[in-house]
């Protein structure tokens, strides 16, 4: 399927309603949301906290179900998928890059960024010929055998984009990718993420930062579990933003 | 995920936590150790209390005077009800029974020695030449009772070990005489130390000729009649033998019990099997508060571990690929537990082997193997909870759990 053009559908949502209960009340996360994302997009999703921008990010991810509607990804209809083909689905298709990174402590980055081949079940060979690549692609060979706590902040989130990559998925889900880096590292974070976007890779970045925010093609503002404002300008280009 | 994946996650996770798993490996073992160590001691005094019977001789059918079973109506109750007695003609008679190797007919009493101006109480016991060989003792210093004829017994007598160092010292006793009771005897041999048998020690014993402790006592009857059988294969022949003969001899009223040396040792083999297996119970205890430790520290790991289990997940790992990574660690762990624990167990009991060497306090196979696999289990089904609490995360949460 990574062979379809561009413009094809890969996220469709429809009707999505999402309501969580916290004691008594009750918090609409996601209210009607109606959404058609493409191959290759980048989407930046805004929106002050509790405004459903996270919810929206773990429903595209498979991690959380719709109370109500229907989200079809790349043509398949996943609300009526069970628990473990949802899981293969996020192995094949979605990557995940979460703002605290989400190493695993005690393993190596080269071991970090295997895990989803071994939870995949990939052989042993083949495993070593990704990871060696993948290392090499994001300038971490030197770095394989380090632990995460002995690596920099950048380095650790460039080990989480490896790892969230390796398998190449049709999206890739960002949740405040910069958010623990500083600005420096985060625009390096950032040029990494876009390098992979011009590659095909659709990206979905939710984000506080309004600089960041502004360098996605397509701009999605989030009030209240609402799409308020869905602004697609492919005209502006990155380095035009403040 | 691959199974050998699953085993280098998991052991790779549990040794990340060295102090943890140590501490569970440490419970894990004391639980098997103790299991391994108290059946070796069970079984030790099985063994021991099997040897000292089994001390007594080889090939053994035993008669004794006296009906242990009640039996219906029989033609010579009409005639006589009076037990006959155990004669020394009976055991003659036994001899000539065609399984029958050797036979020593035996007579006991409580008796006095005087010599060398001291006195002493001392276990008589009336015999033939054949008894050293049926019993399997040794002579010290000397010879044995001569062989005598039927009825006619020599004024000799065997001292025990512990008798002749009390009444003679270092002096040589051979060719003495000590008065036994009311007779003269000449000391003819001394036993060697240690002989043992029935709980009873040999070294306190003088042994005389039967006729002789018959005469002493003034007594016709036998107190017991060893009969040593060719082979182990011909005992239950012998023992139906050896009661018709004497029932025969004894106008045939069946007033004897005649039992057999295997039948003790399985009746005692039996007893103490049982203890053993109490004894395992008991230990096994600790195992079950071992494999409640294993269900602790596992449910800790999953809370600590909340974040990396909502990680696998996002990365596509399904629920029952979480449960066995968790159920996987916790085998694991109580495992190593579980080998440590046999090592520590061959270990003690060898100490207790050094300690006490004439217990042979070795752990049984059963019994290791039961260690283990109750370790196994109780990691199995003690690890399962925490396992499936990991699995049931929600990723959402676990992720956004620091």
């Amino acid at each position: 399927m990574s062979d379809e053009s561009p413009t094809s559908t890969l996220v469709s949502l429809h009707g999505i309603n999402r309501t969580f209960y916290l004691g008594d009340s009750k918090v609409h996360a996601l209210c009607d949301v109606n959404l058609t994302i493409a191959h290759g997009e980048y989407i930046a999703v805004m929106g002050p906290s509790g405004s459903g921008k996270s919810t929206l990010l773990n429903l595209i991810g498979l991690l959380d179900r719709p109370d109500e509607g229907t989200y079809m990804l790349e043509g398949r209809d996943v609300t009526t998928l069970g628990a473990d083909e949802l899981a293969a689905v996020r192995s094949e298709r979605i990557g995940f890059i979460f703002q605290s990174f989400h190493l695993v402590p005690r393993l190596s980055a080269a071991a970090n960024i295997e895990l989803p081949l071994v939870l995949a079940g990939f052989s042993k060979t083949e495993r070593a010929k990704r990871v060696s690549q993948a290392l090499q692609e994001y300038g971490l060979t030197d770095r394989a055998n380090h632990r995460p706590n002995e690596l920099s902040g950048g380095q650790r989130q460039r080990v989480a984009i490896a790892r969230a990559t390796i398998l190449r998925p049709a999206v890739l889900l960002a949740d405040e990718p910069t958010g623990n880096l500083d600005r420096v590292t985060g625009e390096e974070v950032v040029k990494l993420l876009e390098k992979l976007n011009a590659q095909g890779m659709t990206l979905i970045v939710v984000t506080h930062d309004q600089t960041l925010g502004a360098r996605a093609r397509r701009q999605i503002r989030m009030v209240d579990g609402g799409i308020a404002r869905d602004v697609t300008n492919g005209a502006v280009v990155p380095n035009d933003a403040p | 995920m691959k199974v050998t994946d699953t085993f280098r996650f998991a052991t790779n996770a549990a040794t990340a936590a060295p102090l943890r798993a140590g501490l569970l490996v440490l419970a894990m073992s004391i639980g098997v150790a103790a299991v391994v160590m108290l059946t070796a001691l069970g079984d030790g005094a099985r063994r021991y209390v099997v040897d000292q019977f089994s001390a007594i001789g080889t090939n053994l059918v035993i008669v004794l005077p006296g009906r242990s079973e009640t039996r219906g109506f029989n033609p010579a109750n009409l005639v006589t009800s009076t037990p006959r007695d155990l004669t020394v003609e009976d055991a003659e008679a036994l001899l000539k029974l065609p399984s029958v190797k050797r036979i020593a007919p035996i007579l006991v009493a409580t008796t006095e020695i005087n010599a060398a101006g001291k006195l002493r109480e001392a276990m008589l016991l009336g015999t033939n030449d054949e008894y050293i060989k049926v019993r399997q003792m040794k002579v010290g210093l000397g010879r044995f009772l001569s062989k005598d004829e039927v009825g006619r017994g020599s004024a000799e007598v065997v001292l025990g070990a512990v008798i002749r160092r009390e009444i003679f010292g270092a002096e040589n006793p051979l060719g003495k005489t000590v008065r036994v009771g009311d007779r003269r005897l000449r000391v003819v041999g001394v036993l060697a130390e240690g002989g043992q048998g029935m709980g009873m020690t040999t070294d306190e014993l003088l042994i005389v000729p039967v006729a002789t402790a018959q005469a002493m006592l003034n007594s016709n009857t036998l107190f017991r009649i060893l009969v040593e059988v060719g082979s182990r294969e011909q005992i239950d022949e012998a023992k139906a033998r050896v009661l018709k003969t004497i029932t025969q001899r004894h106008d045939g009223e069946e007033d004897v019990t005649v039992i057999t040396q295997d039948a003790i040792l399985e009746t005692f083999d039996k007893i103490l099997n049982v203890l053993t297996l109490g004894v395992a119970g008991i230990a096994a205890i600790s195992l079950a508060v071992a494999g409640i430790l294993v269900m602790n520290v596992m449910l800790v790991s999953v809370t600590q571990r909340t974040g990396e289990i909502g990680l696998l997940k996002a990365l596509g790992a399904t629920s029952s690929a979480v449960r066995q990574l968790f159920m996987v660690e916790a085998i694991l762990l109580s495992l190593s537990g579980a080998v440590v624990g046999v090592g520590l167990g061959y270990a003690g009991a060898a100490v207790l082997r050094q300690l006490y060497p004439t217990f042979p306090a070795y752990p049984p196979l059963w019994a290791v193997l039961a260690g283990l696999a109750t370790a196994i289990i109780s990691g199995l089904v003690f690890g399962v909870m925490p396992a499936r609490r990991a699995a049931r995360l929600d990723p959402i949460q676990a992720l956004s759990k620091r």
